[in-house]
């Protein structure tokens, strides 16, 4: 494929598909809404002149906007973080979830699901647990003098693992009437109840880990290529691997704290938006972002349109994403990048 | 009195890891426009030494200075501005077009949180004209010969604009032809001022661009001077534990030759 197709490709995939995706999100649900009054209900803050009908705005403001939102907040995040994750441990193989704060912030639902029930109590413990694990991931690998990347990785996988027995002895120990469904519908993830206060208590985390990993995008390129050569060419590697380690948690545990775990996502978004714009991350990582929000926002419409019940999005996120990443691991990198 | 400071001054160094010294008590210093090429059998420590020399690894004792001030006391970025670093294989990472990666060189100049700028592009352009390899920009560097890949690592150094280059055995990857185009690219750079420190597996290598040789064996430098005293039959026997001839090609260059040892497998 040559130079210019590819470009009109990457336009249209990562800028005009998410902004009619955006609005035509607003048009799924019980209730029919036309795309006129979509836009107007949308537009009518900007130009009050606009006509528009009180249950309409309701609907789009309170109901269907927070969920867009949240389902766009996820997937960027994600997408975003695995996509720094792929880079700063030069490997495509693994995603947002690697140093266990996926996890983490499971047992912190679950605990808070068993202790309380109460949403913003389960929300707040989900995030503090997904830092917590990470956290201690780091700390454990520091203590190895040798250590490096894989060390780091070893210790995600035991955390990861050591909290996701925590989960069982709570699912074992919860009463299997109410608190246990909760907690297993929890941890299959779902967007269904995020609202504007929820989307309100994670702006601050999400806002400082996208500055972060904005910013140091272009040196994420240098960790790419090992430790070694970043450090040769005037990087302290640990020092920005922690930083960016700490943007990506910030982010993951935000999004998982709201949505519970959705899985794939930080995964196949990288390589897609990889074989879109190729691997400089000055490029790949707003290019994640983008297309994880509109990933995650049309499986989030298929899951409220296509079928009566609501699925939880973390089963269609693992159902659609294998084959996917399948499909992009048997093509490659040849073709596109 | 004008005191004489060395670009880059090695003052008895030594390295262990853990318990295990790898060597001790190196000297040598060298100057702008010096090729100094280190020979030695496998395993004597060149690579570690030349992570010692660009600082990649903390050394035990004794110190290194560069213009005269001691590398301990440098941030890697300082230091990533003097000296230049080709290691001796990457593992390769994700296919990077091959200006993102020269780009990658301007590093040492530029902010945490900033991108290349219009100037660095500029000065990333002119290193791949200076090496030849304009053709290469658009090109994925996982996708290049050993011989290309040299010279784009080549390029991305010289955008760090060092006064040093340290290559850990930069002809090891590459055929026979490319051997010697990258020698002549090291001799050119040289002549240009820069004080360049190469490791290398042939004895020839010294013949062709270098200004000082070091033979390392048994943890220290074993002769340390200009090719044709330290390249020596004597000296290349006990480094490598083989006859080596030494002959003159026409044009008075010299090479080695190494003799067969008559090794007989019971098999």
């Amino acid at each position: 494929m040559d130079k210019e197709t590819k470009e009109i490709i990457s336009i249209i995939l990562l800028i005009f598909f998410p902004i009619v995706l955006f609005f035509a999100s607003f048009l799924i649900g019980r209730y029919p809404i036309s795309p006129v009054d979509v836009v107007n209900t949308i537009l009518c803050p900007i130009f009050p002149q606009l006509e528009v009908n009180s249950t309409v705005t309701t609907i789009v403001y309170e109901i269907r906007l927070p969920r867009i939102l949240g389902a766009i907040v996820v997937g960027a995040c994600l997408a975003i973080s695995g996509a720094a994750f792929q880079s700063i441990f030069k490997n495509p193989l693994v995603s947002s979830d690697l140093l266990g704060v996926s996890n983490g912030a499971g047992f912190g639902a679950a605990l808070a699901i068993l202790l309380s029930g109460a949403n913003i109590i389960t929300q707040i413990f989900a995030f503090i647990f997904g830092l917590i694990s990470v956290a201690t991931t780091y700390l454990i690998s520091r203590t190895y003098k040798a250590g490096g990347i894989l060390v780091l990785v070893l210790s995600g996988v035991a955390i990861s693992a050591f909290f996701n027995s925590l989960i069982s002895a709570i699912k074992f120990i919860a009463d299997p009437d109410d608190k246990l469904p909760e907690i297993v519908y929890w941890l299959m993830g779902s967007l269904a109840s995020i609202n504007a206060d929820k989307l309100l208590m994670i702006l601050i985390p999400v806002i400082i880990g996208l500055v972060i990993l904005l910013l140091l995008r272009w040196h994420m390129n240098l960790l790419a290529m090992g430790d070694e050569e970043a450090q040769s060419l005037g990087l302290n590697p640990s020092r920005v691997r922690l930083l960016i380690i700490a943007g990506c948690t910030l982010l993951t545990s935000a999004a998982v704290s709201i949505s519970g775990i959705v899985g794939w996502v930080g995964l196949i978004i990288p390589h897609m938006a990889r074989m879109i714009v190729g691997p400089d991350n000055r490029v790949l990582l707003p290019a994640s972002l983008s297309l994880g929000a509109s990933f995650l926002l049309l499986i989030d419409n298929i899951s409220r349109a296509v079928i009566a019940i609501e699925i939880p999005i973390g089963i269609l996120t693992a159902i659609i994403g294998v084959p996917i990443f399948l499909y992009l691991l048997k093509r490659g990198y040849s073709e596109w990048s | 009195m004008v005191v004489d400071t060395k670009l880059f001054d090695v003052k008895n160094i030594s390295f262990s890891y853990e318990d295990e010294e790898i060597f001790s008590d190196i000297s040598f210093s060298i100057n702008r426009g010096d090729v100094l090429c280190i020979l030695g059998p496998n395993g004597t420590g060149k690579t570690t030494l030349i992570k010692c020399l660009n600082g990649l690894h903390e050394i035990r004792s004794g110190e290194i200075l560069i213009n005269g001030e001691n590398m301990k006391k440098l941030s890697f970025r300082e230091i990533s501005r003097h000296i230049g670093y080709i290691p001796q294989s990457h593992v390769p990472s994700f296919p990077f077009k091959v200006f993102d990666v020269v780009l990658m060189g301007r590093a040492p100049y530029l902010n945490l949180t900033d991108s290349p700028k219009e100037e660095d592009v500029k000065i990333a352009e002119a290193a791949l004209k200076t090496l030849g390899i304009e053709n290469l920009k658009d090109k994925e560097y996982t996708n290049l010969s050993g011989g290309e890949r040299q010279l784009v690592f080549l390029a991305r150094v010289l955008c760090q604009k060092p006064d040093i280059l340290i290559l850990d055995e930069p002809t090891s990857h590459l055929d026979f032809g490319n051997q010697i185009k990258l020698l002549e690219i090291i001799d050119n750079l040289s002549k240009s001022g820069l004080a360049i420190i190469m490791s290398s597996h042939f004895p020839d290598h010294a013949f062709l661009s270098s200004t000082k040789v070091a033979i390392m064996k048994d943890k220290k430098f074993i002769d340390f001077g200009v090719p044709d005293d330290v390249v020596t039959e004597e000296n290349l026997k006990k480094a490598y534990s083989i006859d080596v001839r030494l002959m003159e090609l026409d044009d008075k260059r010299k090479v080695c030759v190494p003799m067969k040892t008559n090794l007989k497998l019971d098999l």
